[in-house]
């Protein structure tokens, strides 16, 4: 018998209340969303918009939120319960990690960013004091081009955002999950560094088997390295695909209005017609 | 329009004057788009405030000199300014478009309010009501509901937000342009409905307009002109079009081939390691540390800026000959 997928979202949909009791309004952030990620190692992209609902999806991965409809299933197991034994916290943890967006804010200002990485191998049980964590550590340290030497008892204030979101990956190798779901882990660090974290994505899917939920906005990265890209908007997935059949095909009109929006060294955008709703610029 | 002569400047810190910006000389010229580029830490930010003559609150010019030629908002009279003087013609001929337009907005005042306060006292006589109006047909202008003048800054989604700060800055029809970062932070759709915007608006007020970014995407998307600033110099300027095709600095090239292209999946490398501490910068070239080129002659002498066409200059022992953005060697689907 062939293993399951490692993920599977069935129908999932996530609706949040705002407001009074007899007032409220109902948002559905998340509507119906199907993707499936398969038991080999791979790289799925999910790509949108603010608003779109990608990091409502992101959270309920993590289970730091409930879905309001549909099934998540890890590896044939259901994340929120159902029948079977739950998955527990800590099984979780070692099974899915998570990289966030801002990685300035991921850290204390107080704690040295090291405090982290140890703090994961031993809430984990991967080590049993500080001094059997520390090769742990360092390993995953130095599967980013960083090591435990050069980290240890320095504070957020003392790395660049490309280093600090390095650190960030580091940890999440710690338990050597099958899942990183990496919510636009590229978006606050510098044009000239977001090669080198994609880089590393991939470099891990390789390496270490893990597969990737890479949230983004940016599609050209998402091309750049993604197996699969899901495409959403307006809490629904409204095309997914292979990279290259997405480009050369795009079916929706939304897949077309991103690709247009991307800043690209080829045709200038003041020179092709503008698109609906744009402001037509006048030539010089 | 505006011209900078061998600008050091900085900010006193505890540990001493940092300067953020280092023996820059440049020039804006009328009705350009210039962009200015580079990674973070590189005076990007503090070039465009010298620019904008936002000197004190920590900047300091610590040698060389400013000179702007504006008309007089008084007279019209066209006249030379110096970085202190540049205060004066703040809104009516020089605008700033902040980064963060969340926090540059009073949260608890609504934007009608906000852009009325912001106006001259010469207008205010005029009556609230006449510059309502005023303010409403000029937001129809830049395809604006009349409705954002009566919300809070939260009410309001980011680009929106930032469109009216690039309203309020380009209200008075001045004559330059500055937006810092302006559509960091905001999807990429957004992104370019903002960047087009400001395009639209400096073709038809025919002024100058500096974009501040560190995606070079969009600087080649919209600017004539490019500065590459490194570690508070600038390392190359031409125009975008001939800078992208033959970048002669090395810093330029790797810029330039860490950028991601949608139909091309060869593997492309973001510059390993991060622009130097500018509290204490390295001798000679500052980008030798980190570039693949750098000799000894490198790492003991400071290139000067040289040109390599009447408009193309580059600050580097070694020039590059090759043209970049080559084919791709394979297209990977």
């Amino acid at each position: 018998m062939s293993n399951p997928p490692l993920l599977q979202i069935n129908g999932v949909g996530k609706v949040f209340r705002r407001g009074g009791l007899f007032s409220g309004q109902r948002i559905t952030a998340v509507d119906d969303v199907t993707l499936e990620l398969p038991a080999e190692p791979s790289l799925l992209a999910v790509v949108g918009e603010s608003g779109s609902g990608k990091t409502t999806l992101a959270r309920m991965l993590l289970r730091l939120e409930q879905p309001s409809s549909g099934s998540i299933l890890l590896s044939g197991r259901n994340l929120h319960g159902g029948p079977g034994p739950r998955i527990t916290d800590a099984e979780l943890r070692r099974l899915v990690q998570p990289i966030f967006q801002n990685p300035f804010e991921a850290y204390s200002i107080h704690l040295p960013v090291d405090f982290y990485l140890f703090r994961t191998a031993l809430n984990l049980g991967l080590a049993t004091d500080t001094d059997s964590a520390a090769p742990v550590v360092d390993e995953a340290l130095r599967s980013v081009g960083l090591a435990l030497e050069r980290v240890r008892g320095k504070y957020v204030q003392q790395f660049s955002g490309g280093e600090l979101q390095r650190i960030a990956i580091a940890r999440a190798l710690i338990p050597r999950p099958r899942l990183i779901v990496a919510d636009e882990p590229v978006s606050m660090v510098d044009a000239s560094l977001r090669m080198t974290i994609v880089n590393l994505f991939n470099e891990i899917r390789r390496t270490r088997g893990i597969s990737f939920l890479y949230i983004t906005h940016d599609l050209s990265t998402a091309y750049y390295i993604a197996d699969q890209i899901a495409i959403m908007r307006g809490g629904k997935v409204v095309e997914r695909g292979a990279p290259a059949q997405l480009l050369a095909a795009p079916a929706h009109d939304f897949t077309r209005t991103l690709l247009a929006a991307m800043p690209q060294i080829g045709a200038r955008w003041t020179e092709l017609e503008p698109a609906a709703g744009e402001p037509a610029v006048e030539p010089p | 329009m505006i011209r900078l002569n061998n600008v050091r400047a900085g900010y006193r810190t505890a540990n001493g004057f940092v300067a953020a910006v280092d023996g820059v000389s440049m020039t804006v010229h009328d009705s350009e788009i210039l962009g200015i580029a580079g990674e973070s830490g590189c005076g990007k930010s503090t070039l465009l405030k010298i620019l904008y003559g936002q000197l004190g609150a920590g900047l300091s010019l610590e040698s060389g000199s400013v000179e702007a030629t504006f008309p007089d908002p008084a007279t019209g009279v066209t006249r030379t300014y110096s970085a202190n003087e540049l205060r004066q013609l703040w809104w009516k001929q020089l605008s700033y478009v902040p980064q963060g337009s969340m926090s540059v907005m009073n949260p608890v005042t609504r934007v009608h309010a906000q852009m009325i306060e912001a106006l001259p006292a010469s207008m205010l006589r005029r009556g609230r009501k006449a510059l309502r109006a005023e303010l409403e047909a000029f937001l129809a202008e830049l395809k604006l509901p009349a409705s954002v003048l009566d919300a809070y800054p939260h009410q309001l989604s980011g680009g929106m937000r930032q469109r009216v700060m690039i309203a309020m800055a380009s209200f008075f029809n001045p004559r330059l342009v500055l937006a810092d970062e302006p559509t960091t932070a905001l999807d990429v759709v957004v992104q370019k409905s903002i960047l087009l915007l400001l395009v639209s608006l400096q073709r038809r007020q025919q002024n100058a307009l500096v974009i501040v970014s560190h995606d070079l995407g969009v600087h080649y998307q919209v600017t004539d002109r490019i500065v590459i600033a490194y570690a508070g110099r600038i390392v190359e300027v031409g125009p975008t079009r001939e800078v992208f095709a033959n970048p002669a600095h090395p810093y330029t090239r790797a810029l330039i081939d860490s950028l991601p292209q949608i139909g091309d999946r060869t593997v492309r490398h973001g510059i390993e390691g991060r622009p130097p501490d500018l509290a204490q910068p390295p001798a000679g070239c500052r980008f030798a540390p980190r570039c693949p080129h750098a000799t000894d002659a490198c790492r003991r002498t400071s290139p000067e800026l040289t040109a390599l066409s009447a408009s193309h200059s580059v600050a580097c022992h070694f020039p590059l000959r090759v043209a970049a953005v080559p084919a791709p060697l394979e297209r990977v689907p």
